[in-house]
């Protein structure tokens, strides 16, 4: 112990802070004179020069927005472009009295309140001596009216810029997506010298996400004011640099043809060049005109928008899920080769119902009394149920989940636009995080056939095929081709790597399964056999019918009609072309289709024909049919003409986790 | 029930007003100071009589908080310190965690008004930094400099994140003069300072490339035309052109043709000068010496250590606002939002300013009598 440590000592410490205060007084006073001496510095060894300069202070700056780079699609055909426009500007520091301005100002140039509640939060943001713009893209009438009263209305100006433009409106909404005003939120994120003088910014689609390459750099001007602060005459310029043009791999061809094939039915279709990953189309319908909401759309028909019951600002291609349904048949056939479970050679008899051993529950086949013995290419052919399920319950969910997931299910694709939906890969895992319930067999079976849990994009499903296509060579979608920085300068490409190496091990797998979906064109019992009629390259194809609600009723088992099967029912179809040399890979969904051959078959056959007329008829490097041996005739059925194209169906609802967990062993 | 209690507030009321513990001086001071802020805010804002109506008052209410603050015993605030403290550093995590403002997070929205938790801290460092040395042995070995070091490095480092390096230093500040004036030993003072001059380099690698330009800045505005640059230009300028007398009041040109940015709140420094000159300057620089002086030597009167050091801190701290500033508007220093004190348009630091020397007077009429 030592005592004197922990005894205070009250006087000697008086006397420790009367010494230090009085030198941390001394230390403040010279820091102090430090400052005077800066200000003596200035005001009296340099007095007349700041004299001079003050009395000469007739120069401001101004900054001049840059030009917004131009959107293009593959092939130079013009997506998004700038014209002139005049808008209303306020510097607040010029006005006394801001809402009286504003009532007044009300009564000559109408301004709603959209426009005025943007205004003041913007006003809050910036400093007073920066002009705030007011109101866009004032009519002629409006500019006319405002110059006769401008006198009353000191502070406010009206103002050149350049607005947004898309000229083909709807059919690229959802992927070039528009520009809006800039208001306090992005004021957060933005850099306030980049943004100077700008007030748009990228909100959605490429706009959004190719941001920093198309907006550019800011210039300034120097301009000498008078003792008023009018302005002049402009001294100096220092040009702005224009944000840099952006290359889509788009083709305005191929996205008008499908959009057209829907005909305005809701649904969504994407075309990808397997051998990069560009995408070639990519539509959502229906869709929205993306101009109206560049200067700021107004209540109504925003409300219109958004209680249209179809959704069109609801980018079905990026964000919409649904169950895959057969689609993701021949890569499951395939996951068999490729684990080693199956050979080509292996087949499964299709009696009309599957068991899954020791279990009462029945998984039916969609054709009654089954259609026999089939081997892989058979089942991807017709479509046949058994053979998936039985494979999958064989695979167990693990592996069918590890394996499919090399196929980008159950993620987002990594495509350069924001908000992409990651979908569900059905895995024990998700089920546990989702519902903290074990996994039980039954849903294994049904994964096998893309029904359940499964949820997909159409992004993701054409993402898939185009990997499997591409030999397994996964591309991340790319929308964005090349840069360019002027409108002569050459385009710069915007490299795009495989984003891993092939999924696929034996190129002998990919040909089988390559066989079995070119049978569902070709094949005698094809799901798709009247797709390829007249197309003449080798096409490859499969498709797929999703439940939407649960079976409640008998009425599912009797009334057969297009119709009302198109109320439950979404229609996929899948393909591929050229089958020998895949060039372009196709997924495209129906919302309410009764069959996904009959129904999305047609919107896929006419995204090909076009992508063919896009190359003048002819495909290097693929096999050219004689027309007449491509087409087979059409095979009659003891079906009926629906069940012609019918689809595989899962007849039992999703088996019930508590009835199903009694039945496991 | 309630009569008793308004009875009794009546009565704390009519004793605050009827027999103030103000210290004279000091309260001069203050008085003087804010008079002037008020006539330079007139001119500033372009004889705009509703801000300074408003600025008038905020002088009130402070003035209304400094009387009240007055009466309570330095014991009594010494019981609190730790759970002050404590509170508005949790604030100020809270502001971090859902905080809301625009670039920079320092604001809590109480519903009725937006309230920021930093401001808090210039009064909370420095009570807490006394807190923890009045029972030690003076001066601090390095033991408790160091988690006096702690205690401040924690509430300034989640200030400097938010990102607001002005506020962060002024409470940094206030802290390290509590220490400073506890008799610190010069040696461990310089070791530390070397410390600090050591690790300036790593600390521009954790500078937001904002805070950087700052700096660049004003080694060579000319770069920046549009920002920072023209705002130290016009400044100096400004400063400049007043000369030894000045242009005399509401005579000052760089604000009235708005080449000067900000002149009611961080530049009115610059307004000042250029309309009062030099001499006003040197008054104004000596106005607040005086201040300070005063502070410190309220602080040698006090009877605890904790109180010594409060003031003494408040006091010094005071000085960093006034430097900074300064050294801003006459183009020595980055940057940064400090106000002037009470001459700067702006609602909280008036009223957290005048609370602290609230502090101040409690602690003078607490003081060593002298018998």
């Amino acid at each position: 112990m030592k005592p004197r440590r922990s005894i205070k000592d009250p006087r000697g410490e008086s006397l420790l802070f009367r010494r230090r205060a009085l030198a941390g007084f001394v230390l403040i006073v010279l820091c102090l004179c430090l400052l005077v001496g800066r200000f003596v510095f200035l005001q009296v060894m340099h007095h007349d020069e700041f004299v001079t300069r003050s009395q000469a202070n007739r120069v401001k700056p101004r900054a001049i927005p840059p030009a917004r780079g131009l959107i293009y699609d593959r092939n130079g055909v013009l997506l998004a472009d700038n014209v002139p426009a005049f808008r209303l500007e306020v510097v607040p520091e010029q006005v006394k009295d801001m809402p009286a301005l504003l009532e007044r100002l009300g009564q000559v140039v109408p301004l709603d309140p959209g426009d005025l509640d943007a205004f003041r939060k913007q006003l809050k943001q910036s400093r007073r001596f920066e002009s705030v713009p007011l109101k866009l893209h004032l009519t002629e009438d409006e500019i006319a009216r405002f110059a006769v009263n401008r006198w009353r209305f000191p502070g406010v100006d009206v103002v050149p810029y350049l607005t947004r433009r898309y000229p083909l409106r709807g059919l690229f909404a959802h992927v070039v997506g528009y520009v809006g005003r800039i208001d306090a939120d992005d004021l957060e994120r933005l850099d306030p010298k980049r943004y100077q003088g700008t007030s748009h910014v990228g909100r959605s689609g490429i706009e959004r996400s190719y941001e920093n390459i198309l907006h550019g750099t800011p210039g300034y001007e120097l301009l000498e004011v008078n003792a008023d602060g009018r302005t002049q005459r402009v001294l100096e310029t220092h040009a702005p640099t224009p944000g840099r043009n952006l290359y889509l791999s788009l083709d305005v061809r191929l996205q008008k043809a499908a959009e057209a094939a829907f005909e305005g039915r809701p649904g969504a279709a994407v075309a990808i060049d397997p051998r990069n990953g560009q995408v070639l189309a990519m539509v959502s319908v229906p869709s929205f005109d993306p101009n109206l909401f560049v200067n700021g759309i107004g209540q109504a028909d925003y409300a219109a928008l958004t209680n249209d019951p179809d959704k069109p600002l609801y980018n079905r291609a990026l964000r919409g899920v649904y169950p895959p349904g057969s689609t993701v048949k021949p890569l499951i056939g395939l996951a068999g080769l490729e684990t080693g479970m199956r050979t080509p050679q292996d087949t499964v008899v299709s009696t009309g119902v599957f068991y899954i051993p020791g279990q009462q529950r029945g998984y039916r086949d969609d054709q009654r009394g089954g259609v026999g013995r089939v081997d892989l290419v058979g089942a991807i052919e017709q479509s046949v149920n058994t053979y998936f399920y039985k494979l999958a319950l064989d695979m167990g969910i693990d592996r069918f989940s590890a394996y499919m997931g090399k196929f980008g299910f159950g993620r987002p694709t990594g495509i350069d636009l924001v908000g992409e939906s990651s979908g569900v890969l059905p895995s024990r895992e998700w089920k546990a995080a989702n519902f903290r319930q074990p996994w039980y067999p039954g849903e294994t079976v049904i994964a096998g056939i893309g029904q359940g849990y499964w949820a997909v994009t159409p992004l993701q499903l054409g993402h898939a095929i185009a990997t499997f296509a591409g030999h397994g060579v996964p591309y991340a979608p790319r929308l964005a081709m090349a840069t360019q920085g002027g409108v002569n300068a050459a385009p710069q490409p915007l490299a795009n790597p495989p984003s891993g190496p092939s999924v696929i091990r034996k190129p002998a797998d990919w040909d089988v399964v390559n066989q079995g979906m070119q049978q569902v064109i070709y094949g005698a019992r094809g799901t798709g056999r009247q797709l390829g009629v007249g197309f003449p390259y080798l096409m490859a194809g499969k498709s797929g019918t999703a439940e939407r609600f649960s079976r409640r009723s008998e009425a599912y088992d009797t009334n057969r009609s297009t119709e009302y099967l198109a109320t439950r029912h979404r229609a996929w179809f899948v393909a591929y072309a050229p089958a020998d040399n895949p060039q372009i890979a196709v997924a495209a969904i129906l919302e309410s289709g009764a069959w996904g051959a009959s129904a999305a078959g047609p919107i896929v056959r006419t995204i090909l024909d076009t992508w063919l007329a896009s190359h003048g008829g002819e495909i290097a490097d693929a096999k050219r049919l004689s027309v007449s041996a491509a087409p087979l005739p059409p095979i009659a059925r003891n079906a009926p003409p629906d069940a012609g194209v019918e689809d595989s169906e899962p007849v039992e609802d999703l088996p019930a986790p508590a009835t199903s967990s009694g039945g496991t062993p | 029930m309630i009569e008793a209690l308004y009875a009794r507030a009546h009565r704390f009321v009519r004793r605050i007003l009827s027999r103030p513990r103000i210290d004279l001086p000091l309260a001069f001071g203050l008085f003087v100071l804010a008079l002037t802020g008020l006539v330079t805010l007139y001119s500033a804002g372009d004889g705009n009589l509703a801000l300074v109506a408003g600025q008038a008052g905020r002088f009130v209410l402070g003035g209304a908080l400094l009387l009240l603050v007055s009466r309570i015993p330095p014991p009594v605030l010494r019981g609190w310190t730790p759970w002050l403290y404590a509170g508005s550093t949790a604030l100020l995590l809270v502001v971090a965690v859902l905080g809301e403002g625009r670039g920079s997070i320092r604001w809590l929205d109480l519903g009725i008004m937006r309230f920021q938790p930093s401001e808090l801290l210039k009064l909370t460092m420095p009570m807490m930094v006394a807190w923890y040395l009045h029972p030690r042995q003076l001066p601090p070995g390095w033991k408790d400099i160091v988690v006096a070091g702690l205690l401040i490095a924690v509430p300034a480092g989640l200030i400097a994140e938010q990102p607001d390096l002005g506020t962060a230093v002024l409470v940094a500040a206030a802290g390290a003069f509590a220490l400073f004036l506890s008799g610190m030993a010069w040696w461990r003072i310089g070791l530390l300072v070397g410390a600090v001059a050591g690790m300036v380099p790593v600390g521009w690698h954790f500078l937001h490339q904002y805070q950087r330009d700052r700096v660049l800045t004003l080694l060579n505005p000319e770069s920046d035309p549009l920002g920072n640059g023209w705002h130290i230009i016009q400044s100096q300028i400004a400063v400049g052109s007043g000369g030894v007398f000045g242009k005399g009041w509401l005579h000052s040109t760089q604000s009235r043709l708005d080449f000067l940015p900000e002149h009611t709140t961080d530049f009115i420094f610059a307004v000042f000068s250029e309309e009062f000159g030099l001499v006003g300057v040197i008054a104004l620089v000596a106005l607040y010496a005086f201040i300070i002086g005063r502070c410190l030597w309220i602080a040698m009167e006090a009877r605890d250590t904790y109180s010594r050091l409060l003031a003494g801190a408040i006091g010094m701290s005071f000085f960093v606002y006034v430097f900074v500033n300064g050294g801003m508007v006459a183009g020595m220093l980055p940057v940064v939002g400090v106000p002037l004190p009470l001459i700067s348009y702006g609602g909280t630091s008036a009223v957290s300013l005048l609370t602290g020397f609230g502090v101040l007077m409690s602690i003078h009429a607490n003081r060593k009598m002298h018998l």
